[in-house]
């Protein structure tokens, strides 16, 4: 078991709570734990009570959707100094993807309606949270808009485009010599010249 | 040597040692020229490679500036020149025009840490100066590669970027858009690798290479982690003709990218950036 000193320790090296008021740390930590996931398991679920969100430590988790009678679409991987879970914030406080672990995940899981109580009571604390949860979600969100673009283009071999006779070393038509012929002479003649 | 000619507008005759393909739309070929002679070049410049009877294309060199005696070409075959270049196979002759064009500082980062970011393609006109620093690596602080690709069977170069991984003193990142198969790596945006950081913003030069909306947000990922916007690169893409300034073809702005670029510091062109049709 992780003591209250230490986890107040670990939560102020995460970046996501790094530099954070003592007294406002000292409250998150009462509602803090310190967990161990190993490969495959769940963190959350989707349509689930979104009981708690992570500090993700170390190892990888994967965001993902269920797609009946196939595999689940990995939709982004959040890793070690990141933070998995909004949905605890936002009601009606339900998961809106799964989240598993790909390798073995160490996290500082905080229990939601622990938190929410917490911030209702102290307005600094409901901020200094906020502050932090919001630009992390604009990120994710303009990252899944980016993601959606489809920026590098599609991956198949482009529509055999109308292939026009290559003649690398060949005549062309109307020359009386090919165009390698009279480049191969052109630089003959720029060694000899120099 | 270089290709340039004494007539800048006549191409040198190279042929094709060997070519490679990486992707199913995408290869590598290495050219030795004809007559004889070595290649040199700096990290971020291109030829100007001339199929015969089809046509002339800008493509960046992707070798290793420590070896002049090949010329290595990595080309996405997206249209007409592009997928003509891919018909052609060792022993075939081409024309080569060039170094052209900026490169990219990799010197005058010494002492800094360097991050590569790269997206699809993009990571072939930054592998020349992945190398400088590898070949110089201790002239640096901090090297990190991050690399996006659609999905892992886009990811160019796995092999090597497998094998860089595998060092020590460099750290590579990789993610793709789309997660097929057995892919256990990252899943998002290449911006998503900037912002974890692991590097020191205050003394960090970046190189980004790839679509230009991904150099947009890629450099401003960068800018918002505190990487200062003239320790930033980039390198632009625009249709070319004569490739050195002549025709006005590659116009961006005031700028001509064949000249002034395609490697330009991005608070120079930052504003370019946000003006649309351009
Ligand atoms: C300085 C510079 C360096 C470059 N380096 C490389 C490189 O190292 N490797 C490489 O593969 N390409 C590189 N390019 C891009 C390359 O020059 C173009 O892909 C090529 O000119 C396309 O010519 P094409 O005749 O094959 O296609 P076109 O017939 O001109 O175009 C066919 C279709 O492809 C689309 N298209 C054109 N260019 C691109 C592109 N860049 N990406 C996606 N679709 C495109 C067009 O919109 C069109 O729909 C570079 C460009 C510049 C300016
Ligand atoms: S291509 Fe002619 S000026 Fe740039």
């Amino acid at each position: 078991m992780v003591k209250p000193d230490d986890l107040g320790k670990i939560i102020d090296e995460h970046p996501f709570f790094q530099g954070i008021d003592d007294t406002l740390r000292a409250l998150l930590v009462g509602c803090a734990a310190n967990e161990r996931y190993e490969a495959g398991q769940f963190l959350f679920r989707e349509g689930q009570e979104a009981a708690k969100f992570y500090l993700v430590r170390a190892g990888t988790v994967a965001v993902e959707i269920d797609v009946p009678g196939k595999q689940p679409i990995v939709i982004e991987t959040i890793g070690e100094g990141e933070v998995a879970g909004w949905s605890w914030i936002v009601e009606p406080y339900r998961s809106t993807f799964d989240a598993r672990a790909i390798g073995l995940v160490r996290a500082i899981s905080f229990d939601g309606k622990c938190l929410r109580k917490k911030m209702a009571a102290d307005p600094a604390l409901g901020y200094e949270v906020l502050r932090r949860f919001v630009p992390m979600m604009a990120h994710r969100l303009s990252s899944a808009r980016l993601q959606m673009l489809d920026l590098y283009g599609p991956s198949a071999k482009p529509e055999k485009v109308k292939k026009a006779k290559v003649k690398a070393a060949g005549k062309t038509k109307g020359t009386n010599r090919s165009p390698a012929a009279r480049l191969a002479k052109a630089a003959k003649k720029s060694k000899k010249d120099s | 040597m270089t290709a340039v000619p004494r007539d800048p507008m006549l191409p040198v005759l190279f042929r094709i040692e060997k070519v490679r393909r990486d992707l199913s739309d995408t290869f590598t070929m290495e050219l030795v020229p004809e007559a004889g002679g070595e290649f040199s070049f700096k990290p971020g410049q291109f030829n100007m490679l001339y199929v015969f009877g089809v046509g002339e294309i800008p493509i960046s060199i992707s070798g290793d500036p420590g070896d002049r005696s090949v010329l290595v070409h990595t080309t996405r075959a997206v249209g007409a020149v592009s997928s003509a270049l891919d018909s052609l196979k060792a022993g075939d002759q081409i024309g080569v025009r060039g170094p052209y064009g900026t490169a990219w500082p990799i010197e005058s980062a010494y002492g800094q840490d360097v991050v590569f970011v790269a997206g699809g393609v993009g990571l072939a006109p930054l592998r020349p100066a992945i190398y400088h620093a590898m070949n110089n690596r201790e002239r640096y602080g901090k090297v990190m590669v991050l690399y996006g690709a659609r999905t892992p069977e886009d990811i160019l170069f796995k092999k090597e970027l497998e094998r860089w991984r595998g060092r020590f003193d460099m750290d590579v990142l990789v993610t793709v858009d789309r997660a097929t198969g057995k892919w256990s790596g990252n899943v998002g945006v290449v911006t998503n690798l900037v912002a974890r950081g692991g590097f020191d913003p205050l003394h960090t030069t970046a190189f980004v290479c790839g679509p230009e909306v991904m150099m947009r947000y890629g450099a401003s990922a960068l800018e918002k982690k505190g990487v200062a916007r003239d320790t930033i690169w980039i390198s632009m893409e625009r249709n070319m003709k004569c490739g050195v300034g002549l025709c006005g073809h590659c116009q961006w702005g005031s700028h001509f990218v064949c000249k002034d670029g395609p490697v330009f510091r991005y608070d120079s062109v930052a504003d370019l950036f946000q003006v649309r049709e351009l």
